[in-house]
């Protein structure tokens, strides 16, 4: 996976102003867009507040949830790619 | 009557508006009411959803075309935060199900007055020129097609432009040729699937008529209304309360031929000859059903003192001459509101 | 591990105008056995995919519906659609319930026969019956439904080479003002071309009209269609027998019954659209009674009733089991899973949205998803649109109805087609067609001499030249 470079996670600036609800719910108020997330979406936003690398983001997911380096880092990729999607990189 | 009655329909699309606000109005604004009104959508912006002094609470349910089993199950979560007392389906869509999950809401002890599936499958658009011989009224001939290469034959077949190209459910397109309806076939069979109904024109004039019908062959406190303007999609926009005996005399004849149970919408064409051809029955209240309480015949109020076996009280006759004029008007939502109706499916509203 | 959570596939979701109800399509939950035997035995033992037939459900089908018309109607009989389903174990689960065979061709009339149908139980459709094949089903007493002139003048030939009269049906096509004229079929009834037929077999001696046939369609949701279907054929038989002195025994109706099954295209769900085998019945026989009720005061029967019913008899009976193979999330955001079973052999699905479930309750929110079979071609599209949870690797899903049409239709295209079992009344589970490889695909095969070998001068090299250098290591 890339690092620091940050051409897998969205930026932070993108990810700093979204609102994000207890529930799920996503509102990006530059783009006037909704979204849903299910729980372990909702973590994965969390996480990349404080996150910078993806291989920081599994590692801190790993701790919380019972699955392999392997399927999470693949799950992530694509979260992460939809999420530079919809919000931008 | 302080009673919790669910409703449909709560899709009050300024140009195309649903029944169900307009039916929530009527009970609200009646001081007969006092109980709670659920209402029920499909959207998350269906407007009714969020209009607090029409609906005490407001839910999504999941289409009709999900199958029983999800509106089953959402259905009873609703009916354990709310308790229904009543159900009134305001949509065409939703009524073959409604109809068949009776025995459910007999179950839940949810009342309602519907038509009894046999009834509903007599006023189904391909079945209506049936009907209407039963009962002696002129229709004009309707064709059940799934096949748009009917349209280059059909004047071999003796139909004749322009021709009203129809969806099962909704949606109407007057054609003058066979590619218009070959286009309007298409359009109709994208949303609504197929069959596709063909109805020769009548020329003349559109009349409604919205009553309850006790199902033992009686209709309670009927209105007829003339539109008088109408929106691109040939909704009403305004019009005009009237009264016609033999407008009036034609409905009670077709209503008594089937013993139709629950609300009903008859649409009829008065041709050049001054007859009425029967164009449409809808199994449920219509959207401009705020003209009966303008009207002081308050079918809704009717609808549940029917169901709840009260005595319907004598109606003041019918006030030809009130008009109604619709408008559109924002509603402010705030994102906690509408964020509740996405993730949660509902909300009290009050 | 203590604590953690479970992971759930990440998900996020764009809110659009027009789809924001957060129910879509919901789908039933789950199921985890077919008439009891669980799923993943039948996986274990059989491989993945696996289409699995429920005898119990083939027998409950045609008894139930026969039972709908033989209360309505005196005389009644069912011919099984071989095309429907011609595996051998279905079409004598239908056979030992006492349905003939309805057959369309040479192989399926010498199917039916290998299986142990004696001629005198065939309905012989179709417009293309091999000549040999013709005379054969002729001379074992066949019911022989003639589609064509051409058809009836080879008739009055082999009749006149055996020496036998011939007993025929004439199939007719005509406007039931609900369904499609199938006019390329038969003789078409308004234009005079079946009362043309009729006159011409009166007048040979080696040929009797007996039987008039019709078939008004497919996936037929209106059952007055066959009302007026019914309708048109009594009429056209009162007409003949007065006119041409023949003497009718039976109607056969064809097929067309509606399954539980979801067209795609059409809006309500099958349990809304489709009739009840009841109200199919009761317009069949309201009316056949009716028009035929002043027969015996002529001197006549009234005509048995054949039913040619494949669909509505066979759909639910039989679920095909996949397994997810891969997720994919599309560029437009959408959720996608790759499965083992594909279009190659679930052919209905290019016109049916088949019912999809999975075999345990799964984790998470359902989500719009895309189901892809295996084949490396762009059609192979099981499911466009259908909701559903997060899927993992390994996770099963079971489709249904696919009784009709598949097994008959199904193309032996890029992969090899799969085991199928049936379960019997006893829960004991039989493989009623093995799953092909390579011996089996190959076996009609032959390879001339000098293209019996792909490189008779040693293969090329490799690219990858390190690898082919290294290839010893």
């Amino acid at each position: 996976m890339q690092d620091e470079s940050g051409s897998v996670l969205p930026s932070s600036q993108s990810l700093h102003r979204l609102a994000i609800s207890e529930s799920g719910f996503i509102f990006d108020p530059t783009s006037g867009h909704h979204f849903t997330v299910n729980e372990t979406g909702l973590d994965i936003l969390r996480h990349l507040q404080t996150a910078h690398s993806p291989a920081e983001l599994v590692a801190l997911l790993q701790r919380e949830y019972s699955a392999s380096e392997k399927e999470i880092e693949r799950d992530v990729l694509e979260f992460a790619a939809m999420l530079r999607k919809f919000i931008g990189d | 009557m302080d009673v919790t009655v669910a409703i449909t329909g709560m899709n009050a699309r300024p140009d195309n508006p649903g029944p169900g606000v307009a039916v929530a109005r009527c009970l609200k604004d009646s001081d007969k009411f006092t109980g709670r009104i659920v209402g029920l959508g499909y959207d998350a912006l269906d407007p009714g959803l969020y209009l607090n002094e029409y609906c005490d609470a407001a839910y999504l349910l999941p289409y009709p075309s999900a199958g029983d089993e999800a509106f089953i199950t959402s259905l009873r979560e609703i009916h354990e935060q709310e308790h229904i007392d009543v159900i009134i389906p305001c949509l065409d869509a939703e009524l073959p199900g409604m109809v068949r999950l009776t025995p459910l809401f007999d179950e839940l002890g949810i009342k309602y007055l519907l038509p009894t599936p046999e009834q509903l499958r007599l006023r189904n658009k391909d079945r209506l020129v049936e009907l209407a011989e039963h009962a002696g009224i002129h229709c004009p001939e309707i064709k059940a097609t799934t096949d748009a290469g009917f349209f280059y034959r059909c004047q071999h077949e003796g139909w004749k432009y322009p021709l009203v190209v129809k969806g099962l459910f909704y949606g109407a397109h007057i054609v003058d040729n066979a590619d218009q309806a070959a286009e309007a076939f298409r359009d109709i069979a994208a949303q609504w699937g197929y069959p596709v109904l063909v109805q020769r024109l009548v020329e003349g004039e559109e009349y409604n008529l919205t009553a309850v019908c006790d199902g033992k062959g009686e209709m309670l406190g009927e209105v007829m209304m003339k539109k008088m303007a109408v929106t691109d999609k040939g909704k009403a926009w305004s019009g005009v309360s009237i009264f016609d005996q033999k407008l009036r005399d034609a409905s009670a004849a077709l209503i008594k031929s089937i013993n139709w149970r629950g609300p009903l919408e008859v649409e009829v064409m008065r041709d050049t000859h001054g007859d009425y051809q029967l164009i449409e029955i809808n199994p449920r209240f219509p959207a401009w059903i705020y003209l009966s309480e303008g009207v002081d015949r308050n079918l809704p109020l009717i609808l549940l003192q029917t169901i709840f076996g009260k005595q319907v009280e004598d109606l003041p006759d019918p006030r030809p001459g009130v008009l109604f004029i619709r408008y559109a008007a924002e509603r402010i939502v705030p994102q906690s509101e509408f964020e509740a109706v996405i993730m949660h499916g509902g909300q009290r509203l009050t | 591990m203590t604590g953690k959570k479970q992971w759930i596939k990440p998900t996020i979701v764009p809110l659009r105008s027009g789809l924001l109800n957060k129910f879509g399509s919901q789908e039933a939950p789950w199921i985890d056995a077919i008439d009891e035997v669980p799923i993943p035995q039948l996986l274990e033992q059989y491989g993945s995919p696996l289409f699995v037939v429920s005898e119990r459900r083939l027998r409950r089908n045609i008894q139930r519906l026969k039972r709908a018309f033989s209360a309505r109607y005196p005389s009644v009989i069912f011919g099984w659609s071989y095309k429907t389903n011609y595996l051998g174990a279905v079409c004598n689960t239908f056979h030992q319930e006492g349905s003939w065979a309805e057959v369309v061709s040479e192989f399926e009339y010498q199917k039916a026969r290998s299986l142990g149908v004696p001629g005198h139980n065939i309905l012989f459709n179709g417009p293309f019956k091999r000549p040999g094949i013709l005379r054969l089903a002729v001379s074992e007493g066949a019911h022989i439904h003639v589609d064509h002139l051409d058809e009836l003048y080879e008739l009055e030939q082999i009749a006149q080479q055996l020496k036998t009269p011939i007993e025929v049906t004439l199939r007719l096509n005509f406007d039931t003002g609900y369904t499609e004229t199938w006019s390329r079929f038969g003789f078409n009834v308004e234009s005079g071309q079946a009362l043309d037929a009729a006159w011409r077999i009166a007048s040979s001696e080696h040929l009797n009209l007996t039987g008039l046939h019709s078939h008004i369609g497919t996936f037929v949701l209106e059952p007055r269609a066959y009302a007026n279907q019914v309708r048109t054929m009594c009429e056209f038989m009162h007409e003949v027998e007065s006119l041409t002195n023949c003497h009718i025994t039976y109607l056969d109706i064809g097929g067309g019954f509606a399954s539980m099954n979801s067209l795609q295209g059409i809006y309500l769900p099958a349990e809304q659209m489709v009739p009840s085998e009841e109200q199919y019945a009761e317009a069949v026989c309201d009316v056949l009674l009716e028009l035929t009720h002043d027969r015996e005061t002529r001197g006549f029967k009234r005509p048995t009733l054949i039913l040619e019913t494949g669909r509505a008899l066979v759909d639910d009976a039989e679920h095909l089991i996949s397994t997810v193979v891969a997720n994919k999330r599309l560029p437009d955001g959408r959720r996608a899973v790759v499965v083992d079973a594909g279009v190659n052999i679930l052919f209905t699905a290019f016109w049916y949205n088949h019912k999809v479930m999975p075999t345990r309750i799964l984790p998470g929110k359902p989500e719009d998803t895309t189901i892809y079979g295996p084949l490396c071609m762009n059609i192979d599209v099981v499911r466009n649109s259908v909701m559903l949870p997060p899927l993992s690797i390994g996770d099963n899903l079971v489709y249904s109805p696919v009784g009709a049409y598949n097994h008959t239709q199904w193309m032996q295209f890029i992969e090899y087609r799969p085991n199928v079992v049936m379960i019997d009344e006893n829960r004991n589970v039989s493989v009623i067609r093995e799953a092909e490889n390579l011996e089996v695909v190959t076996a009609q095969e032959r390879l001339p001499a000098h293209l019996s070998a792909a490189y008779p001068q040693g293969a090329p090299e490799d690219i990858l030249s390190e690898r082919s250098s290294d290839s010893n290591n």
